[in-house]
């Protein structure tokens, strides 16, 4: 089973990124081989739709859960067609996540915000 | 040698007149609406299309209205390889590609066509959406155009394309635009073909901040332009008037910060209708806006 978490940094002690389409890394862990991969987001960088692309990114993971702080409803509808479950991230870093996570800490996420979409543009 | 302007001149009457922003609430439908009606006979186009309000001044009569529409694509997924060029392709990240499925995001999508395009399957075809409408009426000899976009869509432009290319007859009124306030692609759009841009400022160092953009987009588009100072104060120093002289930016007319102006005009009235001194101010404005065109066109043909 692989998890994915929006991070700020590329190691275990980074923080969860409060943005899930922006978060500048996402955190690919593989709870057998307990090995972690840390991918760029290729969406932080989008003027709009940030949070499909960046959903895309997880679908294309092959990742099974999504730890986030929060999710936008066009990103949520990428990743709930995937049938990737969405857990709701606790304070600290992303390795506090992933044990809060294996020891059956973490609630899912119920709300999903409407976004942001276009009313940074004219 | 051309003659003086006089009222018979076509230029003049034909000409079209933007009014634009870098903001919203410092003045355009005020001196946008004024400048129509003190005109009499003329046209009046709402571009401002995520809150047009032009209407409610001219409570136009005989309102019709039409639906506005773009295409979106549509995928068979029969047809589909899931080679997902068409989701690396959009630069507005309106498709993604799921279990074998694409998701279309209608309202992150800008209608440009590129994903039918690059789909080698030809599995994309488009079909017609509708993002909102344009309504055309009258209010005495004015022709009223309102531009309306339904809320969440991505991009008004195609509503302001109806509204400026549409068969608008070629009547020998002068137009006013009444543009989206800021200086994006919608702005862009409205002020195209227009014979002169009339920009509206504040008398605060914000009202610069946003002056300038549009100011950088008129310069950009090489569009004839002057600059209104509205609600001035006499007594007070006007950071637009200072923004104004420095970059030797033409000022046009001064509005004057004035209750009973901002009371007809937040009652919804037109304000030449209502006061002399009203329609003395816009018809001036409107004569200066007119002369500028004319010496635009005479040293610029």
């Amino acid at each position: 089973m692989k998890i994915a978490i929006p991070a700020d940094g590329k190691n275990m002690e980074s923080n969860v990124c409060v943005s899930f389409g922006r978060a500048p890394y996402f955190l690919i862990y593989d709870v057998e081989t307990k090995k972690s991969i840390f991918i760029n987001n290729s969406a932080a960088a989008s003027t709009g739709g940030a949070g499909i692309k960046a959903a895309q990114i997880i679908v294309d993971s092959k990742a099974n859960v999504l730890i986030t702080p929060r999710l936008g409803e066009n990103a949520a509808d990428v990743i709930k067609s995937a049938d990737i479950k969405i857990y709701k991230t606790i304070a600290g870093s992303v390795k506090d996540n992933i044990d809060a996570f294996t020891a059956n800490k973490l609630s899912l996420l119920n709300e999903i915000h409407a976004g942001f979409h276009g009313r940074e543009e004219n | 040698m051309k003659s003086m302007p006089g009222f018979m001149d076509e230029k003049k009457i034909n000409m079209k007149i933007a009014v634009l922003s870098g903001k919203g609430g410092t003045g355009k439908t005020l001196v946008s609406v004024n400048l129509a009606a003190a005109a009499k006979a003329s046209t009046y186009i709402d571009c401002d299309v995520e809150e047009p309000n032009g209407h409610l001044f001219f409570k136009p009569e005989g309102v019709q209205e039409e639906n506005v529409t773009v295409k979106i694509p549509k995928a068979d997924d029969k047809l589909c390889n899931a080679c997902r060029k068409c989701v690396d392709f959009c630069n507005f990240n309106a498709l993604a590609h799921v279990k074998d499925k694409l998701i279309v995001f209608e309202e992150v999508c800008h209608s440009c066509g590129g994903c039918i395009l690059v789909c080698p399957e030809k599995a994309l075809t488009e079909r017609e959406k509708v993002i909102g409408k344009v309504q055309k009426g009258t209010s005495d000899q004015v022709s009223i155009y309102t531009g309306i976009l339904k809320i969440g869509e991505a991009s008004g432009v195609p509503i302001i394309k109806k509204l400026l290319d549409e068969k608008n007859p070629k009547t020998n009124k002068l137009t006013i635009i009444d543009c989206p306030p800021g200086s994006a692609c919608i702005v862009m759009e409205s002020i195209k073909d227009v014979d002169y841009c009339i920009l509206v400022a504040e008398p605060t160092l914000f009202g610069v901040h946003n002056l300038n953009m549009v100011y950088e987009l008129v310069t950009l588009l090489n569009k004839p332009f002057g600059v209104v100072l509205n609600k001035c104060l006499l007594e007070e120093k006007n950071p637009a008037e200072k923004f104004c002289i420095e970059k030797n930016i033409k000022i046009i007319e001064r509005i004057p910060f004035d209750n009973e102006l901002g009371t007809l005009n937040s009652n919804g009235e037109i304000a030449v209708h209502k006061n002399e001194k009203y329609r003395e101010l816009f018809s001036s404005l409107l004569n200066t806006v007119t002369k500028e065109v004319w010496h635009e066109t005479t040293i610029n043909p």
